[in-house]
């Protein structure tokens, strides 16, 4: 019963109750109007034909006279389906017919008689039945009357007809329309509670859950679809967020953990002035180290949150990746890595310049940190080019790079590729990279430089600059 | 030199007291944004800290009503948000500097004393000089002891830099603000190997240093005591 509740209460099978009263409605003034003008058709024949008929009896009287009449209503009234013949003498005897009885008074008027009349017919065996006709009356000028008649059992009949066809084609309609709601709302019930169930369960802590899916590419389907394709997005955020805090921890613990070592030992062996100072350096580098984690952590979701427009201007990349160039040359040289400059473009983008700077020196920093722990001689190229409705600015080292299959995870926050993590550094270069090109609606490419890693950093180049 | 600190957080605002106050320097604290605009509206700060979240008056309407009303103190603004549109408003609002929370007292030290002297008339001054060496301003040119120095244009500003804050301590942080105009925390030693070439130039060959490191802090520019700083 409250399947059935719950079923009166789905929409689909809402609507189509209404439409079923509406057409019944509908179907109901049409066979009252079907019938009506039909049988209003019919009694306008009935009514000619008595005319007519009336015509030919007067014509018959004219010619043979009382007898002549009385003996053409025998012979007619004889024959099957005829009309109603009633002769009356001006005392009001019958002197022919085929009327056996009829309503009291109906020969007393002259002319039509405007009601349907009950008379009971000659010949009908033993069992007499009441009919209903129209009739009309006529006076002779002797005081004769004559009654002509015509049952009205033919266009009753086509009233039933009509009326039992229409009847019975709205109970198969209802019928149908209970069936197609049963079995309809039934299956979408079913899919919904299979959802629900899907969905309880999901909420019930089972993160890799989804909806079930039929196949069948319905709208169901569909929904089913994209819901999964949310719950997907979801889970993907929420590993994010615990590979994240994971790795929050082990940064943040890293350096918390040396900070009290130093501490204790410091407090326990620390002798002389020069070796306090000397652990509370280290502690204040370690904590250095945490505040720069913490920032960069605040700016990664800065940036994905978004910043308003205001903050890019037109500028060269060129000029940011000259001064970058600059900045780092001294400290690559004394790291023993050859770092050029490569083909500059000048066309200008809309950037932040604070934003590229200090990405673009992110990348540089990581290629002489990454690339300086191969043997080969090392060489990190710095290059602006055009390709294009896109501006790349590349720094290509030619290090160990980064293996193909981890590309994809170098750009998630607090990914270093070496497990150990025993370099330094946040993990956050390259996903900072990421959400500052997307900030520019731009990308970073990782690409392979054979060897070595190419980062590129992809911008385009907006309308007023082609 | 009397410093103003206007901070909410009270155990951050002893902190900066005793730490200013070991400085060598005094500080006054105020605990809301009305208070601190009360005591910074008589003048007789030297420089103002001022935390940009506050009750009451936030930081950024506190500096902009003095400045409206001709008050010109250094104001260095602190803000747990620090992204560079934020430093754009505190900026645009009058303020002096800005340093993004958590920061190292170092830090804000070196940039406070910075920020005082700034106000001072060395900014006007063609030609600085520390010890035996001198920065021509208007020719471009660095002499030590007469002999000429052949800077590239980056030291120079670098030099520039360090000469017109002579005796003060400045950070790595600073001269990537004021020497190469970037905004971010340089992370490697880029800093340290720009400012050892420079070193190197103005030190080779000579008997005193002038370009000492503070450790945990950053640089100074100083001759040694005795000769004119």
């Amino acid at each position: 019963m409250s399947r059935f509740r719950a079923m009166m209460k789905m929409t689909a099978v809402r609507l189509s109750a209404l439409y079923l009263v509406l057409f019944t409605i509908c179907a109901l003034v049409l066979v009252f109007y079907i019938t009506s003008s039909s049988v209003r058709l019919l009694t306008t024949q009935t009514e000619t034909a008595i005319n007519e008929e009336i015509e030919s009896i007067g014509q018959v009287y004219q010619r043979g006279g009382i007898v002549g009449l009385v003996r053409t209503i025998d012979r007619r009234g004889r024959q099957p389906g005829a009309y109603l013949y009633l002769v009356t003498d001006p005392a009001g005897r019958i002197v022919a017919g085929n009327v056996q009885s009829i309503e009291v008074g109906v020969l007393q008027t002259e002319g039509w008689i405007e009601r349907p009349i009950t008379y009971e017919r000659y010949n009908e065996g033993s069992d007499p039945q009441v009919h209903t006709a129209i009739a009309r009356v006529i006076v002779m000028p002797n005081g004769i009357r004559v009654m002509v008649g015509r049952d009205l059992g033919e266009p009753e009949q086509v009233r039933l007809v009509v009326r039992r066809a229409l009847m019975a084609a709205l109970g198969i309609m209802g019928v149908g329309a209970f069936l197609i709601w049963f079995f309809v709302g039934r299956r979408a019930l079913q899919r919904i509670d299979e959802v629900s169930v899907a969905s309880q369960r999901i909420m019930g802590g089972d993160l890799a859950g989804r909806l079930p899916v039929s196949g069948s590419g319905d709208e169901y389907d569909r929904l089913s679809e994209n819901l999964n394709g949310m719950l997907a997005r979801i889970q993907e955020l929420n590993e994010g967020v615990r590979h994240v805090s994971d790795n929050i921890a082990h940064d943040l613990k890293t350096p918390l953990t040396r900070m009290h070592n130093r501490a204790e030992s410091a407090l326990s062996s620390a002798k002389t002035t020069k070796a306090y100072r000397a652990a509370m350096e280290g502690m204040i580098s370690d904590s250095d180290q945490l505040i720069r984690t913490f920032n960069a952590i605040l700016m990664i979701s800065r940036l994905e949150s978004g910043y308003s427009t205001e903050i890019m201007e037109q500028i060269a990349l060129s000029t940011i990746a000259e001064d970058v160039f600059e900045l780092y040359e001294p400290s690559a040289e004394e790291a023993g890595v050859k770092l050029t400059l490569g083909p500059i473009d000048e066309t200008p983008v809309k950037a932040n310049r604070e934003l590229i700077g200090q990405t673009i020196s992110n990348l540089v920093d990581n290629a002489i940190k990454y690339a300086g722990v191969s043997d080969n001689p090392v060489e990190v190229t710095l290059s602006v080019e055009k390709h294009d409705d896109k501006v790349k600015v590349t720094v290509a080292d030619n290090g160990p790079g980064i293996p193909a299959d981890q590309v994809a995870r170098a750009t998630e926050r607090f990914v270093r590729l070496e497990e150990s993590r025993s370099q330094p550094g946040s993990g956050l270069g390259l996903s900072l990279a990421k959400a500052v090109m997307k900030l520019h609606g731009g990308t970073l490419e990782l690409t392979d430089n054979a060897p070595g890693l190419r980062a590129v950093l992809v911008f385009p180049v907006g309308e007023e600059n082609v | 030199m009397k410093i103003l600190v206007i901070e909410d957080d009270r155990e951050a605002a002893r902190y900066l007291e005793k730490a200013f106050t070991e400085a060598g320097h005094s500080a006054d604290i105020a605990g809301d944004g009305e208070t601190g605009y009360a005591l910074a509206e008589q003048g007789t700060y030297d420089a103002l800290v001022v935390d940009r979240m506050l009750p009451r008056r936030d930081g950024l309407s506190v500096v902009a009503a003095l400045r409206a009303q001709g008050n010109d103190t250094p104001a260095l603004i602190l803000s747990a948000l620090g992204q560079v549109d934020d430093r754009v408003t505190g900026l645009r609002a009058g303020g002096d500097d800005y340093l993004t929370k958590p920061y190292a007292f170092s830090e804000l030290l070196a940039r406070i004393e910075v920020l005082q002297r700034r106000s001072s008339p060395k900014e006007a001054e063609t030609v600085y000089r520390v010890g035996d060496l001198e920065l021509d301003r208007l020719s471009h040119t660095a002499r030590r002891a007469g002999q000429v120095i052949i800077l590239q244009p980056r030291e120079f500003r670098l030099l520039e830099y360090l000469m017109r804050h002579s005796g003060q301590v400045v950070t790595r942080t600073m001269l990537l603000e004021h020497v190469w105009d970037y905004h971010f925390d340089p992370q490697t030693n880029v800093i340290d190997v720009h400012v050892s070439r420079l070193r190197g130039k103005i030190e080779k060959g000579f008997e005193t240093p002038l370009l000492h490191t503070v450790r945990g802090a950053g640089y100074m520019l100083k001759a040694a005591a005795g000769t004119n700083a």
